[in-house]
């Protein structure tokens, strides 16, 4: 079983959390503290494995993580999990692909941190269809990539209306005039309507 | 309404979405709490409004708060609303949020169960999809009892996308709800064999946790996964699999003998370095379960070896890593293997990675021996020195200790060694393990006897060398070793040169600043010091140095009298006025040494840690029962147990820190260079010392330390343990040469016989005696201790309660809750709550009835087994049938027949006692095989696989010929009888079938008809309803090879009527046949099930249809074609539905039923066996049955009722029926007439 899968940067700040295991927030934020610390200390040419760490699983746990670039991918499983599997899971392969960060790759095209921190949602969902409920799901990166593709669809053909104008709205903020915007007060419009809506 | 659509999506341009979020919260960065607090506001604002889709943004903004550690629990209900919008876009929001932030507290979870089995049934297979993985991640013990029906369904979904999600969540369910374990465990088996890999994955997987578990629930699978691990390509797969086998060798050695061969295959074969690794550690594991007498084995552990040894000599870290993890297996059974890669373990021990490290260190406990022993803990010594952080340092403290303290100190020649091995380690600054060499030191000089002299020298130096005293007592946890140190010195203290001296270093002021059960250790043994010192004082001419000790005590202990804490002040105060008393009495000069000695007279033995534990209760004594009444709770509280001996659990007393300010720092500073001044053993510091200990980690923080700068390295006055090392090599190379003078004595003597004797090889183990004679004194066990149970398990562990016999047939109460809905309609006893007293009458009575049939059934089988009679029974496949999961559950519920689990236990000896030759074993792997009853059930397992094969076969041939007698006999569908006793699936039923007439058994039944047969293929079908879909019922149909070749690429063709149509895939034409999901090997059988979708079920109708198959023999392969008739019986269409009495009352008086009737003459059968084949083959269940009159009740697929009244007398049996549709009525009547004319 994995018990959690945390994704943080080179500062310890998280990206992506997923725990399969109920714990609180804090203790939340304290286990990502803890993971960060025992990661983040380590040399790049040492393995990947690391006997767990106080706050998440015990003795039957391992910590096991892959670098790149600014990420940390960390992965707590127990015995139950093939280490080198995990790994696999991670980044190598099982039958010829990358599985997990090979599937962001794809559907990111080319990822790199600042997709995992505007897109944690998306994120989540292609994490949904490779580990289920702390199981592996699926390894094979095609389906995965075809199921999460599938899914983006039919958000597309459902967004219509809805999604348009915020599309719009976020391209008026990437113009960087924070003020304008804010200043319009939708209350007087709130007014109008209900004279409108007689006729 | 336009406007307000409007409206809410111009205000939706003004609330930011996710991306605005974290953009913002990026250039915020120095007052982020404050921005993110402003965020929050906002969302509480929008989780106002009612548009859907600014909810969602809003629950979209929140799981990224959530993210960065805010609590999110508030907008749970808000939550909930976003899962149940219809849109997936929304739905996948609201069901993201909810996994990461709802869990079993979440009181709102409990709203979701609908919403969730709206989701789970969504035509939408992505709605469904999302609502399993949010539900895999939230599911509570409520949720999986009222939605484990519906997974179950989806674990049968046509898509496999969804049923490899639902096959997976099985196990949350089964974790959170064990009772659905049993009921779902069928199908969940049947999906290792499904068509997709995704699905057969899961299920692996599934399966795979749950064994891991509890390995020997399982171990009846192990054919089925061997199969699976022959015949799989996907190395996750595989991986899972040679994993669970690794957990069940140790079960079932001889599946270890199975598994050697393939999986050597493996190694040899893969190139994938994870499967490679993972085969290396079962076959580790099946070595181990071996026993060790197998010497064709060890070419395999030979072949492990080798492949770890090229991973550990690999450049990749990871592979190093767990190729000398899976080397620490190897170790426990076959030291010897290992011990040949010595020097490349020891390198390991150099490697810059820790955790490499640590994995050699691990296997450093094998490497050693009586003679590499000390050369190794000098090595470790040298890592101790260079050690950086602690945790290391540490390891390898415990490691040092674990080492030589291993199987009672076997591998220890000089304990002098030891005991300064263990006294070096004490210089150790903050290390956590001081109790652990405290207790080693005790151990050594407890057991043995003649080390202790020794060992109160060394220990006295300690006590007297104060450097353990120095530094700040909080983080120093080695002070605990002056705990053992003064026991020693007090117990023993007749081995001590100058006890004045050590009773004087007791004493010191200093010792106050020990933690409490220390300085308690101290008074009392500043007490046996001093009677050694009286006793030796004694008789000597002058009595002023026995005085001036009394005087010593007198000065020094009120210090400990005011101590705060209790047991030291209290001994210490007992010991003051003892002495004083003692002082008097020696003014006087009365001889008081023999009566003082005689306070600590008597030698204490070891007592084993466990023997407390091991003493039998004395019978009629309740150790839990009160002595006397329980005192109040607030007493209870305030007065904890304190411990008299605490050394093993760290102290709380320790954390009082002991305020030092700087005044009292100098004046320690210059207290302790007095002291050093004045101490005969102190070494002047020597350059070098400072060097070293400036070294010592974490110096620089810990400022005390800067000031004891000139405290020295060594120990004074410690003899080195590099000593004994050359000591020891200058002893055995002295006793060496003896002995080759001995031998070649011997030789000369044997007058140069046989061949040379190697003399420059390193001598053996056996050669190397011990520096001194050595008696480890055992420890002590009580008289008649209990046999040991050590293996506690965690109470807690929700994996204890998944720990279930799944070879067990399924019991009525067995089956997972049914939607409520339905339970509203058809009460059925065991569910409904609110029942009056003869429901639960009835209730109690069908619970007595049961375990009395249990007992009857055992007996039956017992019966049969002396009988040795070939009785042949047709296994029912273990799956249910049906898509329909009351139904699936019901058959389930009964699928195994009594004899099932020794015919399966059967089974799995027959498969292990087998050679691996293919087709015997693929015989006996088809889970769905026709399995004869357990041959002969000789619980051995027959010696040669050959005639058992033989006796299976004729089984067969009996079998069949069996069934087709039954099949001439009546022309009608025939079940297996167990089957009938759960037909009715209600207890009320069973009980009143076996109530009278116990002696008489049930004949058997199946419902299994003939479909087709020709010389290479035979086809029994049987129909069953599907509640879930009022339009369909799923025809089973077992396919038997009868011939000798291979037959594949079967194909099932169906022309469809205008009434009834096979179920096709999505685009297939109406005339395509479907393909029959697996190969036949020759005289192998399986089972496949098809859909039908139906119109009208009021009449029975005959569908015509074509087999197509190739029979592949050894040369030639040829198409073959084999029609036959499905008939679509009226009975098929009916589902057995328990009804409640009053509601069946209920539902005939509400008059909207017709009537029919129908008489059957000269019928001689007992009346419970006529209503089991009613029940059994036309699907009825008992409502209530008095006497020789019998109410039934059945439910078509479509809801129609049918109600029964069965009344016998002399021979003659007339039934009366209603029903709501009188055509099906007629049907069924007949039908039910057709199967007794058969009789």
């Amino acid at each position: 079983m994995i018990k959690a899968i945390l994704i943080f940067n080179n500062h310890g700040k998280p990206r992506l959390i997923r725990f399969y295991q109920y714990f609180a927030e804090d203790l939340q934020q304290q286990i990502i503290r803890e993971t960060f610390h025992l990661v983040s200390k380590r040399d790049d040419n040492v393995c990947n494995f690391l006997e767990g760490g106080s706050l998440i699983g015990g003795s039957d746990y391992k910590l096991i993580y892959r670098h790149y670039a600014t990420l940390y991918f960390v992965f707590c499983v127990d015995s139950s999990e093939s280490e080198l599997g995990i790994l696999d899971l991670i980044q190598v392969n099982i039958i010829q692909t990358h599985v997990f960060v090979e599937t962001l790759d794809k559907c990111f095209e080319n990822v790199c941190e600042l997709d995992l921190i505007f897109h944690m949602d998306k994120v989540h969902y292609i994490l949904q269809e490779v580990v289920m409920g702390g199981m592996v799901l699926e390894t094979n990166m095609n389906e995965i990539v075809g199921q999460v593709e599938l899914q983006n669809r039919m958000e597309k053909s459902e967004g219509g209306l809805s999604a348009a104008p915020a599309r719009a709205v976020s391209a008026v903020k990437n113009m960087n005039l924070p003020e304008i915007p804010r200043n319009i007060n939708i209350g007087d419009i709130n007014i109008k309507v209900p004279s409108l809506s007689p006729f | 309404m336009a406007l307000k659509i409007v409206k809410g999506s111009i205000d939706r341009m003004f609330d930011k979405n996710l991306q605005d979020l974290v953009r913002g919260i990026r250039n915020h960065k120095e007052d982020e709490a404050k921005y993110i607090s402003t965020c929050i506001d906002e969302i509480k604002q929008e989780l106002k409004q009612d548009n859907i889709a600014v909810k969602a943004n809003a629950v979209c903004k929140l799981t990224y708060l959530q993210m960065l550690g805010y609590d999110i629990s508030w907008a749970a209900f808000n939550i909930v609303e976003v899962m149940s919008s219809s849109k997936f876009t929304y739905k996948r929001i609201g069901y993201l949020a909810a996994s990461q932030c709802f869990h079993e507290g979440t009181d709102v979870i409990m709203l979701t169960t609908n919403q969730i089995r709206k989701d789970l049934s969504s035509p939408n297979q992505y709605d469904t999809g999302v609502a399993l993985t949010g539900l895999s991640c939230f599911v509570t013990p409520d949720l999986a009892r009222d939605l484990a029906n519906d997974i179950m369904t989806l674990m049968s979904h046509t898509k496999p996308y969804i049923r490899k999600k639902a096959v997976l969540i099985m196990y949350k369910v089964f974790l959170k709800y064990p009772e659905s374990l049993r009921p779902a465990f069928p199908r969940l088996k049947e999906k290792l064999e499904d068509p997709d890999p995704g699905v057969q994955s899961a299920a692996v997987n599934v399966i795979c946790e749950l064994a891991r578990r509890n390995p020997k629930n399982y171990l009846s699978l192990a054919p089925l996964f061997f199969k699976l691990m022959t015949s799989s390509t996907n190395n996750w797969v595989l991986i899972k699999i040679i994993k669970l086998f690794g957990a069940l060798t140790p079960l079932e050695p001889r599946l270890g003998k199975k598994l050697i061969e393939p999986l050597t295959n493996l190694i040899h074969s893969t190139s994938a370095m994870s499967l490679l690794y993972e085969c290396v550690n079962t076959v580790i594991a099946v070595l181990i379960s071996l026993s060790s007498g197998m010497p064709n084995h060890s070419a395999s552990i030979q072949l492990c070896v080798q492949k770890l040894r090229i991973l550990i000599e690999d450049s990749d870290q990871n592979l190093k890593y767990l190729g000398l993890l899976a080397m620490s297996k190897i170790l426990k059974t076959h030291p010897k293997s290992v011990q040949s890669h010595k020097d490349l373990i020891l390198q390991c021990l150099d490697d810059k990675d820790e955790s490499i490290r640590l994995r050699a260190l691990d296997l450093l406990y094998g490497m050693v021996s009586k003679k590499n022993l000390m050369e190794i803990v000098k090595k470790l010594m040298l890592h101790v020195d260079k050690a950086e952080g602690t945790t290391y340092r540490d390891e390898l403290l415990t490691k040092i200790i674990d080492i030589c303290s291993q199987s009672n100190y076997q591998y220890i020649t000089n304990f002098e060694w030891y005991i300064s091995i263990l006294v070096e380690l004490t210089r150790l600054e903050g290390t956590r393990h001081g109790h652990l060499i405290a207790s080693q030191m005790l151990d050594v000089a407890i057991r043995v006897k003649a080390i202790r002299g020794f060992a109160v020298a060394q220990m006295a130096m300690l006590l007297d060398s104060g450097h353990l005293l120095t530094g700040n007592m909080q983080r120093n946890g080695i002070c605990e070793v002056l705990y053992a140190a003064a026991w020693i010195c007090g117990e023993f203290s007749e081995h001590l040169d100058d006890p004045m001296q050590t009773l004087e270093a007791m004493l010191r002021p200093k010792v106050a600043s020990l933690p409490g059960h220390i300085q308690a250790v101290y008074v009392q043994n500043a007490a046996k010091l001093f009677a050694t010192v009286l006793q030796k004082h004694e008789g000597a001419t002058d009595s002023q140095a026995a005085q001036d000790t009394s005087q010593l005590l007198i000065e020094r202990l009120p210090l400990f009298v005011q101590s705060a804490n209790l047991e030291v002040q209290e001994r210490a105060s007992c010991i003051l006025q003892l002495v004083k008393y003692i002082q008097k009495l020696q003014q006087k000069d009365v001889e008081v040494a023999e009566e003082v000695s005689a306070l600590f007279a008597g030698e204490l033995n070891p007592v084993a840690p466990k023997a407390q534990k091991k003493v039998p209760v004395p019978e009629g004594l309740d150790l839990d029962a009160w002595i006397n009444e329980p005192p109040s709770e607030s007493e209870s509280e305030d007065e904890k147990p304190k411990a008299v001996f605490a050394k093993e659990e760290p102290k709380q007393s320790r954390a009082r820190h002991i305020e030092v300010d700087e005044k009292e720092l100098a004046r320690r500073r210059e207290a302790r260079k007095q002291e050093q001044a004045n101490n005969p053993f102190y070494i002047k510091s020597s350059p070098s010392s400072q060097k070293v200990y400036q070294d010592a980690p974490g110096v620089e923080h810990i400022p005390v330390v800067q000031i004891d700068l000139s405290v020295p390295l060594k120990v004074p006055g410690m003899p080195m343990s590099e000593q004994y090392l050359k000591l020891e090599e200058e002893r055995r190379q002295k006793e060496r040469a003896d002995k080759k003078k001995k031998d070649k004595k011997k030789k000369k003597r044997e007058k140069r016989g046989k061949g040379k004797r190697d003399d420059s090889g390193p001598e053996s183990e056996e050669d190397i005696t011990p520096a001194h004679q050595v008696d480890i004194v055992t420890e002590e066990m009580p008289e008649n201790a209990l046999p040991s149970d050590d293996d506690d398990k965690d109470p807690n562990d929700p994996h204890k309660a998944l720990d279930i016999d799944l070879d067990k047939p399924l019991a009525d109460s067995e089956k997972l809750p049914v939607r409520t809905h339905r339970r509203e309609v058809l009460k059925s006893p065991e569910e409904d709550g609110d029942q009056d007293g003869i429901t639960q009458e009835a209730k109690r009575r069908s619970s007595k009835e049961k375990k009395e049939k249990d007992r009857k059934s055992k007996e039956e089988e017992k019966k049969k087994k002396k009988k040795k009679h070939k009785h042949v029974v047709e296994e029912e496949p273990p799956e249910p049938l049906s898509e329909e999961p009351v139904q699936s559950e019901e058959s389930a519920e009964v699928a195994a027949p009594p004899t099932s689990t020794s015919a399966e236990a059967s089974d799995l000896d027959f498969w292990l006692s087998s050679a691996p030759v293919p087709p015997p074993i693929k015989e006996a792997l088809a889970p769905k095989t026709s399995v004869a009853a357990a041959p002969d059930s000789e619980p051995d397992v027959p010696k040669d696989a050959e005639p058992d094969e033989e006796k299976s076969l004729k089984n067969k041939k009996k079998k069949q010929k069996k069934e087709k007698d039954e099949k001439k006999k009546k022309k009608r569908h025939h079940h297996h009888h167990h089957h009938g006793d759960g037909g009715g699936g209600d207890s009320v039923q069973n009980g009143t079938v076996e109530e009278e007439e116990e002696e008489e058994p049930l004949p058997p039944m199946s419902n299994y008809c003939l479909l087709a047969e020709n010389s290479y293929i035979k086809m029994v079908y049987d129909i069953q309803g599907n509640l879930q879909d009022g339009s369909q019922v799923v025809v089973s149909v077992i396919f038997e090879n009868k011939s000798n070749s291979f037959l594949k690429s079967m194909e099932f063709n169906v022309l469809d009527s205008l009434n009834s149509k096979l179920q096709r895939p999505e685009g297939a034409s109406p005339h395509d046949g479907l393909v029959v999901p697996f190969q036949l090997p020759p005289g192998v059988s399986n089972e496949a099930r098809f859909v039908f979708s139906v119109q009208s079920i009021v009449m029975p109708q005959k569908l015509k249809g074509t087999l197509t198959f190739i029979v592949k023999s050894e040369d030639s392969s040829t198409h073959e074609k084999l029609d036959f008739k499905l008939h679509f019986t009226c009975t098929s269409y009916l589902i057995t539905t328990p009804c409640y009495s009053d509601a069946y009352a209920k539902l005939l008086e509400s008059g909207d039923l017709k009537s029919s009737s129908l008489k059957l003459e000269g019928l001689n059968m007992p009346f419970h066996h006529l209503l089991a084949r009613i029940c059994f083959h036309h699907h009825f269940s008992v409502v209530e049955r008095i006497d020789s009159c019998a109410s039934m009740y059945s439910r078509s697929i479509q809801g129609h009722h049918v109600c029964l009244l069965v009344k016998t007398a002399n021979q003659t049996v007339s039934i009366d029926a209603k029903c709501d549709e009188p055509s099906l009525l007629a049907n069924v009547l007949d039908e039910i007439k057709q199967t007794f004319s058969q009789c």
